[in-house]
């Protein structure tokens, strides 16, 4: 029997802080508001390791009941806590990573007049992504998913007198339903065939299922459509577009929400509905195909940017592109092994161009930045980690789960394998291009002893001037993700390179021994090598060709990071060249394949004509409100005319009240000589 | 004996003289006879039916506005002497304070 956990609290804590802050924080002074914030959300960390620490002890998966929501018929739908391996780890990388941004928060947002609207709004978020981590069913999930783009869409329009702040949030929201759309639809599907939206109940009537059997076409029907949720989410091809004008948020919510945590909710999503996912292997591909080419594209726009958060969102983007490869070959536990090391690194990496950017007063622009590294020596070493952890140099988180992916893709499909490994290559190429213009060379900002406060990211003006290291409460949060990144991969160390892949082996039972037995073939081919890992030592021959594709990944990061390096720091006149002889690709670079403006000729400026020249000039005036003004008119006309008879003249009236009887009297007369 | 017929037109006809009386006439003595002509126009109609179908309720209805006829004629008459003294006309198109 397991004991109670009470998981309700900690989802529950952050909601607290967020509704204290969010209803008396306006009166309170920004000491009393960062005490609440940092009090809820490290609460929840550290009801988060409590868990973990109780974990050994737990029968999985426990299941936490908390009050009953919708029961119709033999439907029900509860407010009920799930709790297994693969919610572990999303609830210690949220709670964690979320507590270290909310540190760094206090001293990046500190002057903002909004101090104590920006902590509610971080809180909220917390709530509601451990209540989607923490789900047992889909409905609650979708609670947790709506609610996270709810606290994206507030916090990206923070600065929500900026314009362009505004319009991404709302860009951000109205994608996001696109996938929420095809998510519901799933849901339907699940409820219509299954009758319960229960993790277990679904999985055990999906069970039985397989890939050749009559159900086949349903769950892959399911499948494609969660990934739509998922790609709306999770910003991959085709719905990526929202999260590059996210940017325009306040950095720590670019790194908690659009880096390390929301991001990663539709991979989570996938691999929580793994049973589904693997009895459907088209849906499978249409999963590793979208994240493969997203990781891809995403990479090569990421080259051509010049905005520094920018470059990262498209790295995100990428990254998140791999983890949907990694669901897409079934190897789940390396998607989520990618996740958590991404959280890591990828929120260090937004953390630190913060503080750059806190650095060098509001400026975004990488190019006019550069020369850093001595001033802002915290900031780049720790920037420098998470550039090599995600550049996938040996030794670092990102490798090993980077080269996991890699390794569990080429066993699905060398195509795969092929445009990861070049992504990889991009990847440490623009990473180290940002690298190499951020911190060497010559400084090009004019931000010099009085930098003005023009810039992209108006947090505030913050009075003394210089290029100046951020405050301990900034550099703090950085440091330790410093370490995470450095060390976080050492987790999952696989076979070939002497580990035993640990963090693999702990997601084991959430994802191994459910794939059906006619898919094994299909969509698990590389199941099998997972299972000579787990069971012992795998073939030696399979074990030096990892090792061998190990060598090209990072053979990949250092070609990249070799380019970036001649061009960027040896000739750094070169880039222009080039960038001038091949303009064409260049242009469509910078201008992210110009899929913004596709979108805007194919769906937006069809929308905004069909609603101005048709709804609105078409039906709401010709119609709508021409209907009710000739209704008024004619009411007026009519009564101008028929007002006369009411003259006041007696005689009148007794002319139509013997006028009126001898029509009815001529009319009955003329009934009763007709009805003979 | 006189056909019920001879009588209701006969009828018919009074009460339409009344109707033509009231709607043409200016002058209120006029118009007052002709609402007189129109309430026996209709009288007659009643003790004719009365008679034909060896009914009472007929002629009882004939008494019932006969008297109703004496009281209006009392109070009517009294109005146009009223009006006739502080408006010194009798012609109704005269007579037209309350018109819009």
């Amino acid at each position: 029997m397991n004991p109670t956990l009470n998981l309700w609290l900690i989802p529950i804590l952050p909601l607290a802080g967020a509704a204290i802050n969010g209803f008396l924080g306006k009166k309170s002074s920004r000491k009393a508001v960062t005490t609440i914030a940092l009090f809820f959300s490290g609460a929840a960390f550290a009801m988060a390791l409590w868990v973990a620490a109780s974990f050994s002890s737990l029968t999985l998966p426990y299941h936490e009941y908390v009050a009953h929501w919708i029961r119709s018929g033999s439907f029900s739908v509860d407010f009920a806590f799930y709790l297994d391996q693969l919610s572990l780890v999303m609830l210690l990388v949220v709670t964690g990573v979320g507590f270290l941004i909310h540190i760094y928060s206090v001293g990046y947002i500190w002057e903002d007049p909004s101090y104590y609207r920006f902590f509610s709004y971080l809180n909220l978020f917390m709530f509601f992504m451990l209540t989607l981590v923490l789900a047992n069913n889909y409905l609650v999930m979708f609670i947790g998913w709506e609610g996270v783009g709810l606290a994206s869409y507030l916090l990206i329009g923070f600065w929500f007198t900026k314009d362009s702040a505004a319009s991404a949030g709302k860009k951000a929201f109205i994608v996001n339903r696109i996938g929420d759309f095809g998510f519901l639809i799933a849901l339907f599907l699940l409820i219509k065939h299954f009758g319960s939206l229960n993790f277990d109940q679904v999985f055990q009537s999906v069970t039985p299922l397989g890939a050749e059997t009559a159900g086949a076409g349903l769950l892959t029907a399911i499948g494609i459509l969660l990934m739509v949720g998922a790609c709306g989410k999770s910003a991959q091809i085709p719905l990526y577009i929202w999260l590059p004008d996210a940017m325009e948020g306040p950095t720590p919510v670019s790194a908690l929400i659009h880096a390390a945590t929301m991001v990663t909710a539709g991979v989570y999503m996938v691999s929580r509905s793994h049973v589904i996912f693997e009895r459907a292997p088209m849906a499978l591909m249409v999963v590793a195909i979208i994240g493969t080419l997203t990781a891809f594209f995403a990479a090569t726009i990421g080259v051509a940017q010049t905005d520094i958060k920018k470059v990262l969102a498209y790295s995100t983007v990428s990254q998140l592109g791999y983890m949907f490869m990694a669901c897409g070959v079934g190897a789940f536990s390396a998607g989520i092994f990618h996740l958590m090391t991404h959280a890591f690194f990828k929120g260090l990496l937004f953390l630190a161009a913060g503080s750059v950017i806190h650095a060098v007063g509001g400026e975004q622009d990488m190019r006019k930045m550069g020369g850093l590294r001595t001033k802002i020596p915290w900031t780049f070493w720790s920037m420098t980690a998470a550039t090599l952890a995600i550049a996938g140099i040996p030794g670092l988180a990102g490798f090993f789960s980077k080269d996991e992916i890699l390794w569990r893709a080429y066993q699905s499909s060398w195509a795969y394998w092929l445009v990861g490994v070049v992504t990889a290559f991009i990847t440490s190429f623009y990473m180290f291009r940002l690298w190499f213009m951020t911190f060497f060379g010559e400084y090009r900002g004019e931000a010099g002893a009085e930098h003005g406060h023009g810039g992209h990211d108006a947090h505030g003006g913050h009075g003394h001037g210089g290029i100046h290291e951020s405050p301990k409460v900034m550099v703090i949060p950085l440091v330790i993700l410093a370490v995470l990144s450095v060390v976080g991969g050492y987790v999952g160390v696989p076979g070939s390179l002497g580990g035993n892949n640990r963090f693999d082996k702990f997601l084991g039972p959430v994802f191994h021994g459910s794939a059906p037995a006619d898919a094994q073939h299909a969509a698990m081919g590389e199941k099998g090598a997972t299972e000579n890992e787990t069971e012992g030592p795998e073939p030696k021959s399979e074990g030096s060709t990892e090792l061998m594709f190990t060598g090209i990944s990072v053979l990949a990061a250092l070609l990249g990071f070799g380019l970036a390096w001649q061009l960027y720091y040896r000739n750094p006149g070169l880039p222009g060249k080039i960038a001038a002889s091949m303009a064409g690709a260049y242009q469509t670079l910078v201008h992210k394949y110009y899929v913004d403006e596709l979108y805007g000729a194919l769906f937006v400026r069809p929308l905004i004509d069909g609603s101005t020249r048709i709804l609105w000039q078409g039906v709401d005036r010709r119609i709508i409100d021409a209907a009710v003004n000739d209704a008024g008119d004619g009411a007026r006309q009519v009564s101008d005319e028929v007002r006369h008879m009411q003259s006041g003249n007696i005689r009148s009236y007794a002319g139509w009240i013997a006028a009126g009887s001898a029509v009815v009297i001529g009319f009955m007369i003329w009934m009763w000589t007709g009805a003979r | 004996m006189v056909p019920l017929s001879y009588y209701l037109l006969l009828s018919g006809f009074l009460f339409a003289c009344g109707v033509a009386g009231f709607l043409i006439k200016r002058n209120i003595i006029a118009i007052f006879m002709s609402i007189e002509l129109m309430l026996n126009g209709v009288n007659l109609s009643f003790v004719a039916f009365a008679a034909h179908w060896h009914a009472l309720s007929g002629q009882v209805f004939v008494f019932f506005v006969m008297v109703v006829a004496a009281a209006e004629a009392a109070v009517g008459l009294a109005i146009i002497i009223s009006v006739y003294r502080t408006r010194e006309t009798l012609n109704v198109d005269q007579v037209n304070l309350l018109k819009l």
